[in-house]
């Protein structure tokens, strides 16, 4: 294993849980619906994934209480947006004040504990192989499949998701009907399809890879759970949403792309160049103020669903 | 079974007061019933959080001086939320205000100069947070960046900011390495106003930023504005406000207001600066405006409330031993509430039996 594979695998650990939080509100954004509560799913789902693997000793029953709890408080979200058509800046804000608040609660009682991290897929080492062993450049090709196929199970879940959202959004029905939604709510609904319904999966699908992203954080990326260590990452999935102009595969280049600047960023404090810690923690914050500014400017639509953030209450 | 929700013709004045005072029973409600899963009595939890703060004179003095940051950020927020802007970076304005008050007294540490400088901090204090503010205000304007996010990103910056510069440039030099700034001087500071308690002068100046607040939102043509183009953009352009006019101003006074309350903040409450000056007042203030109806008078109420949980909080953690988070969540479970009283008066909303919509 040599460096630049090292970092390489540092920027997917650091990517991954951006791009599983930002993949589910791509689809809730999609739909119409502004959730703005990522941040306290993405804690809460930390706390209980970490709480519940803790308690079982299974880490499988620790991602799903992550998910389920990511679920609940989306389903709460839901119930204020859709069922009573509230402010949906305001509801999500509520959402993510109280999900931090109750990963606090949740996760109190585990500060301190660690566990072993998710471990990575091994990859069997073909240089290793009788047959093989005198095969040219064996050693870097059992490097480059190792870093291709060992990577933990969470980096291929959230390339599938990827895919998975990618082929959903422009190639399927279904994918087609919850665009057509977000784009005119009015107009989907005279048209008889379901606009709530399919606005409520969308935001618990939305949650429920929150929660997910959660899990990431507190089974694999730190290993450990401590009191806000979400930092900000729901907000940056939000942002790279927007950045992405709402369409999978560029959130896919984008998220790496963020990932990629946040370990630079890291491998700068460490190499200490004279540059104050705190400025250099500001990089994530900063860049993705100056992204956004740069997919804004000189455009007069930046791509984002047109009925996005207005509640619906059908005419009767 | 499904939800229907059909615009009320006609809300009422009463409904729009009441809906508030039925959302704090709901949350207290909820918040009984955590209480009760976290296996403590809900009835002692009422008691310690809502009535206790109220009976003594020194918890009395720290509800205002916990309501004063509140209500200040609040006031200004109101501006914003109430022109359909997503300010949610008060707390970063907050911590900006803290740091560019802090330039003077901070200058002037030793000299013994007088009362002027606390004057003086608290303008530049309500100058930097404006400024902050304005980042995000054009952006929107010029660029047409969403405020929400820029706002928020903005909270993460001054926080390393302010910690960057009590660690570095502006710890105390006598002060054993820890990351804190000098305490400042009689002068430098906010008098206080009882001779045995910690309350001080900032009530005032919030008390005041509020009679202000209400005769600019209700009383002039500017209050006009922001409320018509919070609540019909289209009509507010056609009676000639100008919106982009309008994003920059009610960001300023959101912003400024912040900033005061964090100078207010250090120099009253504090009296140095440290890593972490606030309990998160920018993110509580956006329950606080809610609570209040987003009216310059009603978030006082708002204050009072949110400040009560926060102080209750405190001596739930000694008396009970329950978790500080809970007051958070409550808070959160709150603004929700709030919202969805707020639905119940302006719609009609039935449980209908039959299929889903």
């Amino acid at each position: 294993m040599d460096f630049a594979a090292a970092i390489m695998i540092t920027v997917i650990t650091a990517t991954t849980p951006l791009l599983i939080a930002a993949l589910g509100e791509l689809v809730v954004e999609k739909s119409g619906v502004l959730n703005l509560g990522i941040e306290g799913m993405m804690a809460t789902g930390a706390a209980c994934g970490f709480a519940a693997a803790i308690l079982t000793g299974s880490t499988f029953v620790g991602v799903a209480a992550a998910i389920m709890a990511g679920m609940a408080l989306s389903a709460v979200f839901a119930f204020l947006v859709l069922g009573l058509a509230a402010n949906q800046v305001a509801s999500g804000l509520a959402l993510t004040i109280g999900g931090i608040g109750l990963s606090g609660l949740i996760g109190a009682g585990f500060v301190g504990t660690t566990r072993q991290p998710v471990p990575r897929f091994e990859f069997p080492d073909l240089s290793a192989v009788e047959l093989l062993k005198d095969f040219p450049y064996i050693s870097e090709i059992a490097g480059v499949l190792q870093f291709v196929f060992g990577q933990d199970p969470f980096v291929y879940v959230s390339l599938v998701l990827a895919g998975g959202i990618f082929w959903f959004l422009g190639r399927s029905r279904a994918g087609l009907l919850l665009k057509a939604i977000g784009e005119n709510q009015v107009s989907a609904h005279s048209l008889g399809l379901k606009v709530v319904w399919t606005r409520f999966l969308a935001i618990l699908f939305g949650g429920a890879c929150a929660g997910l992203a959660g899990a990431y954080l507190s089974l694999v990326y730190t290993p450990f759970w401590s009191p806000g260590m979400t930092a900000g990452r729901g907000w940056i999935a939000l942002a790279l949403v927007v950045f992405a102009s709402w369409r999978p595969v560029r959130l896919l280049f984008g998220a790496y792309f963020f990932g990629a600047a946040t370990v630079l960023q890291l491998h700068a404090q460490a190499a200490s160049l004279g540059i104050p810690a705190q400025l250099l923690s500001a990089f994530p914050y900063i860049a993705t103020i100056i992204a956004l500014v740069i997919m804004s400017v000189g455009r007069t639509s930046i791509g984002a669903p047109a009925s996005l953030g207005t509640p619906f209450v059908p005419d009767r | 079974m499904r939800l229907d929700i059909e615009p009320r013709a006609e809300v009422s004045k009463l409904a729009q007061i009441l809906s508030p005072v039925l959302a704090v029973f709901v949350a207290v409600g909820i918040g009984g019933l955590i209480v009760l899963a976290l296996g403590k009595s809900p009835v002692q939890a009422l008691f310690v959080y809502f009535i206790d703060p109220l009976s003594q004179s020194w918890t009395l003095q720290e509800l205002a001086i916990k309501g004063t940051p509140l209500v200040l950020i609040a006031s200004g927020l109101v501006y914003c939320f109430r022109s359909n802007l997503w300010n949610i970076g008060a707390e970063g304005q907050f911590t900006v205000g803290a740091i560019v008050g802090c330039i003077l007294p901070l200058a002037t540490h030793g000299m013994d100069a007088g009362p002027w400088v606390i004057v003086l901090a608290l303008i530049m204090g309500a100058i930097g947070g404006a400024l902050y503010a304005l980042i995000p205000a054009m952006l929107k304007v010029w660029f047409g960046v969403s405020e929400i996010l820029t706002s928020l990103m903005l909270v993460y910056v001054a926080q390393l900011g302010l910690d960057y510069l009590v660690r570095g440039p502006w710890r105390d030099p006598k002060g054993f390495n820890f990351p804190q700034s000098v305490v400042f001087e009689p002068g430098a500071t906010l008098p206080n106003l009882m001779s045995d308690g910690r309350l001080h002068a900032g009530i005032i100046l919030a008390l005041i930023v509020v009679g202000i607040s209400w005769f600019v939102l209700t009383r002039t043509l500017f209050g006009f504005g922001i409320r018509v183009s919070g609540a019909a953009p289209k009509a507010a352009r056609f009676a000639g406000f100008n919106a982009k006019r309008m994003v920059v101003f009610a960001f300023l006074i959101s912003g400024g207001l912040a900033g005061l309350a964090g100078i207010v903040e250090v120099t009253g409450q504090i009296g140095q600066l440290q890593p972490s000056i606030s309990p998160g007042y920018g993110f509580t203030a956006i329950t606080v405006a809610f609570l209040g109806r987003l009216h310059p008078v009603g978030l006082v109420l708002g204050a009072f409330i949110v400040s009560l949980t926060v102080i209750g909080g405190e001596s739930a953690q000694i008396a009970m031993k329950l978790p500080l988070d809970l007051t958070t969540v409550f808070q959160g479970v709150l603004l929700m509430c709030v919202l969805a009283a707020d639905c119940f008066s302006t719609y009609r909303v039935r449980i209908v039996s039959g299929g889903a919509r």
